[in-house]
């Protein structure tokens, strides 16, 4: 079974935002897989971080978390029409988601200040404030970050309001000691009113639109963007059987399809679930454990919800974006919304037993559904109709195939 | 022209078809968060609110306008996964217009005391500015556009100030901050800004009486709008903001005074804008303001625009 998780896409950063009140815990995990000694991140943080903020986080906490909000495929199985009516099949869920001195003296003529420096994990990490954007631009180029050019323009509005920069390099000895072959996600915890994530820097010069999964981790409800739209996936379809076996190729298409309509310029919803359960679950929730190691600070260990409710609500969000379409930083807020919604899409097997009565309708049903099923397809994910037809085999009734002038005569 | 003739006739009624098609819209294009059942909820507990209030209230007429235009707007502003937390809201928004008056003008503009209210009372409650997003915008800018040919003008200087002070602040910022062009248009080409500036803002009902005070307020919620989204980090700066500057109208009436604002064009309907009639009876002074328009010359027609006759409700 082909999985439907974010190692789909490519460039595809995943961020978890865990946030109550002003308190938010942020963990960042990219793709990155070219050479260490190349990897450099600059974040604009809001504020001052104190080298116990900062952590180095579990790339498989993250992988849990997209394993639970995937997309995922439910099959369902036709009774035997000539039975007597019998309670419906139960739904099954078909597995899814798928140098010091001279730097620092350096650093001071071109405006820089290094506010503080810490080992943590395979990370160098670097905290700077700037007074204009030019002295940290060629501060950053001159340390060996790779910036592109026309950063600089970026760099000074947050300079204006404040921010700080969070600049991170891989430590290749220490690298080598802990003995990780990929970069684990980093995790910083601050305190801000400013509920937003910075994307206008991972833009400059990029070649072509990048993917953001932003998992957002609240007490109350779902996570909204209030600078763009935030829509939800297409959801609850019933789709051709031969979707099972490019579960993948589909999910791509469909986001990509959804993006095309929305003229890139909208934030989907992915799945938004209280963490207590799930219905069907493409993978088992988070225990309180992970959570927590995630950055849930609120949950209390004296008061284990009982059954339900977890106090712990997700919402995934992913976009696909480019500086044309979403000039400004996302802005976010959580909302009172506890309404459950995840992207899933429903596999109607026909009857497979032998028939052993007439069963007409049930037999002209079937073309129908498959027609249907096939135009939802093409819809949804722009794929051609002939395509889908193509794919779902010759199991299409006559009738579906006929054109509408040819049913006029010889019914 | 149908809009003007429209506007003769209640302006209103303009207002209730925008609104409405702005709901349907975002209900069969932008995916809002409202239901049919819903959006039936919202309107049904509002007018019989109305109903309710004025009897209680000893009012002849019911103002089933107010009322629709009221229950629509908070069908396309409030969410809540309650039912009965929407009809709370509905009955907050109107009671407000009977209960919290002053000078005989109600202090808030209903609907934005209903959300404010909502939001403050529980936190089940919340408004999404993003859902219009930017593709609506021109759409949007169509129904507005109707609203100024409807009010002929008059009663726009708010809606004209307002956005002229907000789009100023906002384009100061970036500048300020350094930010390209397109970030500043991107925050004005905000469907949320327009519902909020020519629709709610201008409520003739609870905007300062005078031009000098209506402008003064438009700059005065502008800036508490900035206030709240650039350095307190909330969102809906302009609902709050509104809300909040709101309780200063009446010391801004005491200071620039002006006409009172009255809706419907009188019954007889022999003249368009018969002088003297249009304003709200102040209590005590209905046989002094009986005097008025035989005691004065005949006034040019952009005398009377400016005077503020002609105008609408706000959400």
């Amino acid at each position: 079974m082909a999985k439907a998780d974010t190692k789909l896409f490519n460039r595809a950063s995943q961020v978890v935002l865990v946030r109550n009140e002003d308190r938010t815990v942020l963990t960042m995990a990219n793709d990155f897989r070219g050479d260490p000694t190349e990897f450099a991140i600059v974040i604009p943080v809001p504020t001052f971080l104190t080298k116990e903020q900062i952590h180095v986080g579990d790339r498989a906490l993250i992988d849990h978390l997209d394993a639970y909000s995937a997309p995922r495929l439910v099959e369902y199985f036709d009774p035997d029409p000539c039975a007597r009516p019998m309670p419906l099949a139960a739904p099954k869920a078909a597995g899814v988601a798928a140098e010091s001195a001279m730097l620092e003296s350096r650093a001071r003529s071109l405006g820089v200040t290094v506010e503080a420096r810490y080992t943590v994990g395979e990370y160098d990490i670097l905290i700077l404030s700037a007074k204009e954007s030019a002295g940290l631009e060629t501060w950053l180029r001159g340390n060996g970050y790779r910036i592109p050019p026309g950063a600089a323009r970026v760099l000074e509005s947050y300079i204006k309001q404040n921010l700080r920069f969070f600049v991170a390099k891989v430590n290749l000895k220490e690298q080598a000691r802990l003995g990780f072959s990929f970069l684990r996600p980093i995790q910083v915890a601050y305190e801000s009113k400013k509920f937003m994530l910075p994307i206008r820097l991972g833009m400059v010069n990029a070649d072509g639109p990048q993917e953001l999964f932003l998992y957002a981790l609240t007490r109350r409800g779902r996570v909204e963007t209030t600078n763009y739209r935030t829509v939800k996936l297409p959801s609850d379809v019933e789709i051709p059987l031969f979707v099972k076996e490019k579960f993948a190729d589909f999910y791509r298409a469909l986001f990509s399809e959804q993006v095309r309509r929305e003229a890139m310029s909208a934030v989907f919803l992915e799945y938004a679930w209280d963490m207590g359960w799930c219905d069907p679950c493409a993978a088992e929730p988070l225990s309180r454990e992970e959570l927590r190691r995630l950055g849930v600070f609120w949950l209390d260990d004296s008061n284990p919800a009982a059954g339900g409710g977890q106090e712990v609500f997700l919402s995934r969000l992913h976009m696909r974006y480019d500086g044309r379409h979403f000039p400004e930083d996302l802005v976010l807020q959580e909302t009172a919304d506890r309404t459950n919604f995840q992207g899933r899409y429903i596999l109607q097997h026909a009857y497979a037993g032998t028939l052993t009565c007439e069963a007409n309708e049930y037999r002209e049903e079937l073309g129908r559904r498959r027609d249907r099923d096939a135009k939802t397809l093409s819809s949804l994910t722009g794929w051609k109709i002939e395509d889908v037809r193509r794919n779902m085999g010759v199991a299409l009734s006559p009738a579906a195939n006929r054109k509408w002038y040819e049913k006029l005569r010889n019914r | 022209m149908i809009l003007e003739r429209l506007a003769r006739h209640d302006p209103r009624l303009y207002q209730i078809g925008a609104l409405a098609s702005l709901l349907l819209y975002g209900m069969a294009f932008l995916g809002f968060d409202v239901s049919p059942a819903r959006v039936v909820l919202l309107i049904g507990a509002a007018l019989a609110v109305q109903l309710a209030c004025s009897r209680l209230f000893g009012f002849r007429s019911v103002e089933v306008r107010s009322a629709l235009i009221s229950a629509l707007s908070l069908c396309l502003l409030l969410r809540t996964n309650s039912a009965l937390l929407a009809a709370v809201a509905a009955f907050v928004t109107i009671a407000s217009k009977f209960v919290l008056r002053w000078n005989g003008k109600h202090v808030f503009n209903p609907t934005n005391f209903g959300l404010v209210a909502m939001m403050l009372l529980t936190d089940r409650v919340w408004v999404s500015p993003g859902q219009w997003g930017s593709a609506s915008f021109f759409a949007f800018s169509i129904a507005c556009a109707g609203i100024l040919v409807v009010r002929r003008a008059a009663r726009s200087d708010v809606t004209l100030a307002f956005l002229g002070f907000y789009a100023l602040l906002v384009l100061a910022r970036s500048l300020a901050l350094g930010e390209p062009l397109v970030i500043p248009l991107h925050r004005l080409e905000s469907g949320a800004l327009l519902l909020f500036s020519f629709f709610m803002i201008s409520d003739p009902k609870t905007t300062p009486d005078s031009r000098a005070g209506r402008i003064l307020f438009a700059l005065l919620v502008a800036g508490g709008a900035a206030f709240v989204q650039l350095r307190l980090f909330r969102t809906n700066g302009l609902i709050w903001s509104l809300a909040a500057l709101s309780l200063f109208v009446p010391v801004i009436d005491l200071v620039l005074r002006g006409r009172r604002y009255r809706w419907e064009a009188p019954a007889d309907g022999a003249l368009p804008f018969p002088k003297g009639v249009r304003h709200e009876a102040i209590p005590g002074c209905s046989a002094a303001r009986a005097r008025v328009p035989a005691s004065l010359p005949p006034r040019a027609p952009v005398l009377r625009v400016l005077r503020g006759e002609g105008g609408h409700e706000a959400l």
